[in-house]
């Protein structure tokens, strides 16, 4: 680009945008985030358009792609300027759909959105997400987007954009639940031998955790924002994101959105006439859990096998290529826009005394409203898996949650009026985790799930450090004794020893974090245990029926 | 740690496998693109598998030669990653999502469907060489537990019978 862009070009091209958009007097949005997707919304969307023509309401009614809306167990969902939202709608149902723009709302497809899950949600990181078209970068700027970034280059200095985030209290969104304005200024101080590189950590490993993926596919530009505003404020020159190859269309779309940033001169050298340059490239991820921790990712985009390496030195002294640099998860880089634009006090006003602002959580399982939630932190487990969730279906019993995947913990019902935080949880055997929230009911086991996640973390190990690599497989061996009804009470001290083992001589978090889903099982479940032992009975009837299949 | 070849000595241009095959200049335009070094070795084999659908022997050679990495660290990354197969894929392919929502929702049965009717277990192609049965470890598809990849095609709710029904449209000529 030869021409650097300018403030007042930025808002230009908003402005365009939003004139262009007020021409239709009524819009149509089709989500095409992969849970849609899944359900055929692309061709309800074409048909939509064809009808639109059909009908002749071109210049009346706008038809796009937008991200998720978040009840991803009703789609393809469809919103429209009428306020009406419908729910499981097929090509079938587009002539309906578009007649009903200028008449009344289709009642046979209707998708109430008075309703909690709609309601008590506060959507911060997901503000676009079901609004802005993913791969149209003028719809991003229209909505208020790179402005946060502009004024950064422009206004503000490092330290500036460091105290802000630090004032806003953010913690890293990937689990750990480190202080971002903290990692952000050890960065920023450490001395390159070269160059800093900002690393985004898009590597959802988690079996049940799909946060991240919505952002990347619902609004990919909101990444790339956040990203440069932390390369700015630590000085980053060169930037990866570590993307799950799991994920085809987040892939796809955060090319679109890197090439269009770069023609626009969002992205490359001399970033807005500034000295400031920044670049950021896809590296794709290979299908190994263990990369989700930051020393395996480095080795990873290194070209390596993923394996950890002790710490310190820490990535922000010595990461990618021996270089300072910076990893924050991709919920973490979308909360940057918004607190630069609106501060971090008000930011620090959400949330609790150590937890601030919003959580995103992909509710799955046994719940009614499956999908993804953004909520304000210290909102209890109840609040969110019966309000926003609409409770257990089939008029089943509510067992347990899972939180944090195969590092966390099964929380169990007289848990349920806690307020949900990084202390709570932890408090509790579990961890926050990136946000996959599992639902569980009678119908599950929880010694079956417990094995299901040592066997998981078993598979996933790497192999470098021997407490992990043989302690995961002993103890996956001692949960399948007790799901064959063939172990003893001497096993259970067994498994209790041996998760004693791994939480204090594993190499990485894999290894540390695999016993948490046992002891939390056994702490609260014990009774499970024992039936399995004792009566050799599984009270949820699933290890008979399974072990009757093998 | 990347290190050029020395000047002065003679390094013999690697040849691939087949040199007439044309997809060979896809996988040489990613190695120019990120720079012939050992740090582009999973982007690389990313696009030979894109382009070939699995890596064998021959690949691993001439991408390792192309790189300047000894052929057991190329060997060494590419059986690290679930994500790369070293075996061909049957003519269609169904991956079972084992994640955690989709295991609590159903997962193990429609793989011991698949285990009954057609006596074959995740990574294992039917004898035929029709069908492959493979497992992600989760699609992030979990609202739509339990979730399927026929073909690419992410489907969800899947139920055994449906998974019986969509191998017999693939199984029947």
């Amino acid at each position: 680009m030869d021409v650097p862009m300018t403030p007042e070009e930025l808002e230009q091209i908003a402005e365009t945008e939003r004139e262009e958009q007020k021409k239709f007097a009524h819009s149509i949005n089709v989500c095409v985030a992969a849970g849609c997707m899944s359900c055929q919304s692309q061709g309800v969307k074409d048909a939509i358009d064809q009808e639109i023509k059909k009908q002749g309401l071109e210049q009346r009614c706008k038809n796009k792609g937008v991200g998720c809306m978040g009840l991803c167990a009703e789609g393809p969902l469809i919103s429209t300027d009428r306020s009406a939202m419908y729910k499981r709608a097929t090509a079938n149902d587009a002539a309906d759909i578009v007649a009903s723009i200028e008449g009344d709302p289709l009642s046979r497809l209707l998708c109430r959105t008075d309703v909690p899950f709609f309601q008590r949600q506060q959507k911060i990181v997901l503000e676009n997400s079901g609004v802005v078209d993913p791969e149209r970068i003028e719809d991003y700027i229209a909505a208020n987007g790179y402005s946060a970034m502009m004024r950064v280059i422009t206004e503000l200095t490092p330290a500036e954009v460091i105290e802000q985030v630090a004032k806003s209290g953010l913690r890293g969104r990937g689990g750990a639940g480190y202080p971002t304005g903290l990692k952000w200024s050890t960065v920023a101080k450490a001395t390159p031998k070269k160059l800093k590189y900002a690393i985004c950590n898009a590597d959802e490993g988690d079996p049940g955790a799909f946060m991240d993926r919505s952002v990347l596919e619902s609004d990919p530009h909101r990444l790339l924002e956040g990203m440069l505003i932390a390369a700015y404020a630590v000085g980053a020159s060169e930037g990866f994101i570590y993307a799950r190859a799991e994920y085809p269309l987040a892939v796809k779309r955060l090319r679109t959105a890197i090439r269009q940033a770069e023609r626009l001169g969002l992205l490359g050298h001399n970033i807005c006439g500034t000295r400031f340059s920044f670049g950021i490239d896809i590296r794709l991820g290979a299908g190994a859990f263990v990369c989700g921790e930051e020393t395996a990712l480095i080795a990873s985009v290194e070209g390596k096998r993923g394996t950890p390496r002790p710490r310190p030195p820490y990535p922000a002294q010595e990461g990618l290529f021996g270089e300072p640099t910076l990893i924050n998860n991709v919920e973490t880089y979308a909360n940057i826009p918004p607190i630069i634009r609106n501060g971090g006090d008000w930011y620090a006003k959400i949330g609790t005394e150590k937890s601030k602002g919003t959580k995103v959580f992909a509710l799955a399982g046994r719940v009614a409203n499956t999908g993804l939630v953004e909520v304000p932190m210290g909102i209890t487990l109840r609040e969110i898996i019966f309000d926003i969730g609409g409770g257990i279906p089939e008029g089943r019993q509510y067992k347990a949650a899972q939180t944090g995947g195969p590092s966390g913990g099964c929380i169990p019902a007289e848990f349920l009026d806690m307020p949900v935080d990084y202390e709570n949880l932890a408090r509790v055997g579990s961890i926050m985790g990136s946000g996959g929230m599992i639902v569980m009911d009678d119908t599950s086991c929880m010694v079956d799930v417990a094995k299901y996640f040592m066997d998981f973390c078993m598979t996933e190990s790497c192999g470098k450090c021997i407490p992990c690599r043989v302690g995961t497989y002993q103890m996956n061996e001692l949960l399948a004794k007790i799901t064959r009804f063939e172990a003893t009470q001497q096993d259970i001290a067994m498994l209790e020893e041996l998760s004693d083992l791994l939480k204090h001589t594993s190499l990485c978090g894999l290894g540390i974090s695999a016993p948490n889903p046992v002891l939390s099982t056994l702490r609260y479940f014990a009774d499970e245990y024992k039936a399995h032992i004792e009566s050799h009975q599984c009270p949820a009837g699933v290890c008979a029926a399974q072990g009757a299949s093998r | 740690m990347d290190m050029p070849p020395a000047a002065g000595l003679d390094y013999a241009k690697p040849v691939p496998p087949d040199a007439q095959d044309k997809r060979w200049r896809i996988v040489d335009a990613t190695m120019r693109r990120l720079g012939p070094q050992s740090r582009s070795l999973i982007e690389t084999l990313h696009t030979v598998q894109e382009a070939f659908g699995f890596l064998d022997e021959g690949a691993l050679r001439y991408v390792a030669a192309s790189l300047h990495v000894p052929l057991s660290r190329a060997y060494g990354v590419a059986t690290f990653y679930h994500f790369f197969s070293l075996k061909p894929a049957g003519k269609h392919t169904c991956v079972v999502c084992m994640g955690t929502a989709c295991y609590i929702k159903g997962a193990p049965q429609l793989l011991a469907a698949m285990a009954q009717d057609y006596a074959i277990v995740p990574g294992e192609t039917t004898a035929d060489g029709n069908i492959s049965l493979l497992t992600a470890r989760c699609l992030g598809s979990c609202g739509l537990a339990p979730a399927v990849v026929y073909d690419n095609q992410v489907a969800g709710k899947i139920s055994p019978q449906h998974l019986r029904q969509q191998v017999v449209k693939w199984m029947s000529p």
